[in-house]
């Protein structure tokens, strides 16, 4: 016990640490950089509240994109289409997003495993194509720009900074949830979901719950992708994009805290880097995909917490064999 | 406390249960025998709410509860462990106890208090009473077969039943793990006072520990007895004789 308190102190200070780090960097920074940063930002909140449900809670929520692009059009569309103050916006997005997510997860919830996948493609396709079609509204195609955003936080290293506090403080709700009895719950349920019943648990009832924690947060990601880049447009809420939110849990490791984190920053930078000399970065990820599946099928973070995590937990398992 | 009334079953065309009765008195310890394929399992998950039954009733402390779903029977006071080692593997073997703890202690969906400080002495009772308290922190995934159907009958104990329901506790075990296990339900059942319902295919293993045996065949109850009524049963014998 002592060991793995002072193990999770170790990792809370270095936490810190990097947090500090990257409070301090923008100044250092070219500003194409910093605007890369805020966007692994608001991508690692948004892998991190997928993966909410998809690592810790076993759900095969395909269509996570929908309730992020639902946060942004709704900040978008408040900051363009009403006269009411900026803040209300930042708070709707969220509980709007968390409201479709309790919708669509009402009907999801009542299949398992792939259907459960299935269904919410089509349903998160749906919000897709109002997003696309009402032209009136959404402005369709051509999405909506030119999002008044606050002088504060317009700026690039405003937009830094809006993303890094934000993200800081919903990765230690998200932790608290992560370590609080009902995570413990969702991780047993994503283990074994038949005996969850067997001991008293509605298991549906704490997959709606955790569909709607972690759309809200999706919302907020939309938050930062209208403060981040000043626009909005329907891919955002295309499946496609909700596949790559995917590909990050499983690259940083989807059954860690914070894998996600790590796979995001992974998928920004080759889409930035790779995507600046080929449009087919897809097939260099492809490749990592490949290799990723045979040498390192917990993860990028999953493998170095097992190379050099808990020391405790692996001695036990060591034991055992 | 429990009641099965002519309780049937059919998978498509196939008559899993055709006709069970059985009783079980506060504080009894019965079990349930009958050769493979004889309807135990689903006899038990009929009771436990995993299967509905097509036709009969199941009471227990004289309430229906044949339709609920498993988690509102296990509510009622009612825990099983499954015959095949079902237990949450990624987690540690505190936790895969824990979980079960903190859901009787209606906390499952507590949001921002730490797992660690809450249902940590029940849990940690629960280890020392089976015999798990060194493997604690272990994945529960790595454990030894024997040990997983040990954690199996320990997260059942986590929901601090009234009646414990045993899927074949002993299957796959060595002739020792056996000996370990039947002992832990006859402690459990002798000390803590619980109701205990469990079954097996292995004759032997029943007539020493259990205080009232019935006997399935084909999905029907053939009879339920005191263990020297049971062995002196000729169509028992004839039941099991018949199979070969």
């Amino acid at each position: 016990m002592v060991l793995k308190n002072s193990i999770n102190l170790k990792s809370s200070i270095l936490a810190a640490a990097l947090v500090l780090i990257l409070l301090v960097l923008p100044p250092f920074l070219p500003r194409f950089y910093v605007y890369i940063f805020a966007v692994i930002f608001m991508t690692a909140l948004l892998a991190m509240s997928l993966n909410m449900v998809v690592g810790h809670g076993g759900l095969f929520q395909f269509h996570h994109g929908a309730f992020y692009g639902v946060g942004a059009y709704t900040v978008a569309l408040m900051l363009t289409k009403t006269s009411l103050p900026m803040w209300t916006g930042f708070v709707a997005a969220p509980l709007m997003a968390a409201l479709v997510g309790l919708l669509i997860g009402l009907f999801c919830v009542r299949l398992t495993r792939l259907y459960f996948g299935m269904l919410q493609i089509s349903l998160g396709s749906l919000v897709w194509a109002i997003a696309f079609r009402w032209y009136s509204l959404t402005g369709g195609d051509d999405g909506i720009h030119g999002i008044p955003i606050p002088s504060l936080i317009a700026s690039s290293k405003g937009a830094y900074y809006f993303s890094l506090i934000l993200l800081t403080i919903c990765l230690i709700i998200m932790y608290l949830i992560y370590k609080s009895p009902f995570g413990a719950t969702l991780q047993a349920i994503r283990d074994n979901p038949e005996r969850c019943e067997a001991i008293g648990i509605n298991v549906r009832r704490h997959q709606l719950l955790a569909i709607v924690i972690a759309t809200f947060f999706a919302g907020i990601a939309g938050v930062l992708f209208v403060v981040v880049e000043g626009s909005v447009f329907p891919d955002l809420l295309f499946w496609v994009f909700s596949l790559e939110i995917f590909i990050m849990c499983l690259l940083g490791g989807w059954f860690t805290f914070a894998g996600p984190i790590l796979g995001a920053a992974i998928m920004v930078s080759l889409r930035t880097f790779v995507g600046a000399y080929t449009e087919y970065w897809t097939l260099i990820l492809g490749i990592i995909l490949i290799f990723l599946i045979f040498f390192l099928p917990e993860g990028v973070w999953g493998f170095f917490m097992e190379k050099f995590g808990s020391p405790q937990k692996r001695m036990a398992e060591e034991d055992h064999k | 406390m429990l009641r099965v009334e002519g309780v049937e079953k059919s998978f498509e065309d196939f008559k899993a249960v055709g006709n069970a009765n059985l009783t079980v008195g506060k504080g009894e310890l019965v079990a349930v025998i009958g050769p493979n394929g004889a309807g135990k399992t689903t006899l038990f998950n009929l009771i436990t709410g995993q299967l509905k039954p097509d036709r009969g009733k199941v009471f227990f402390n004289n309430e229906e509860i044949s339709r609920l779903p498993p988690y509102d029977i296990c509510r009622k006071g009612i825990a099983r462990s499954f015959q095949i080692a079902n237990i949450f593997p990624r987690l540690t073997v505190f936790r895969n106890i824990q979980v079960s703890v903190l859901s009787q202690q209606r906390k499952s969906r507590r949001l921002f208090r730490p797992a660690e400080t809450l249902a940590v002495e029940e849990t940690r009772a629960i280890l020392e009473n089976v015999g798990l308290t060194d493997k604690a922190d272990a994945t529960a995934g790595s454990l030894a077969h024997g040990d997983q159907r040990t954690l199996e009958i320990a997260i059942a104990l986590g929901n601090n039943p009234e009646l414990l329901v045993l899927d074949e506790p002993t299957a796959g075990m060595s002739a020792e793990e056996t000996a370990a296990t039947l002992a832990l339900v006859r402690r459990l059942a002798d000390t803590q006072g619980l109701t205990i319902l469990f079954c097996e295919h292995d004759m032997e293993v029943v007539f020493n520990v259990a205080q009232s045996i019935m006997v399935m065949h084909q999905g029907i109850t053939i009879l339920q007895a005191e263990p020297e009524t049971v062995r002196n049963s000729r169509r028992v014998q004839e039941c099991y004789l018949g199979e070969g």
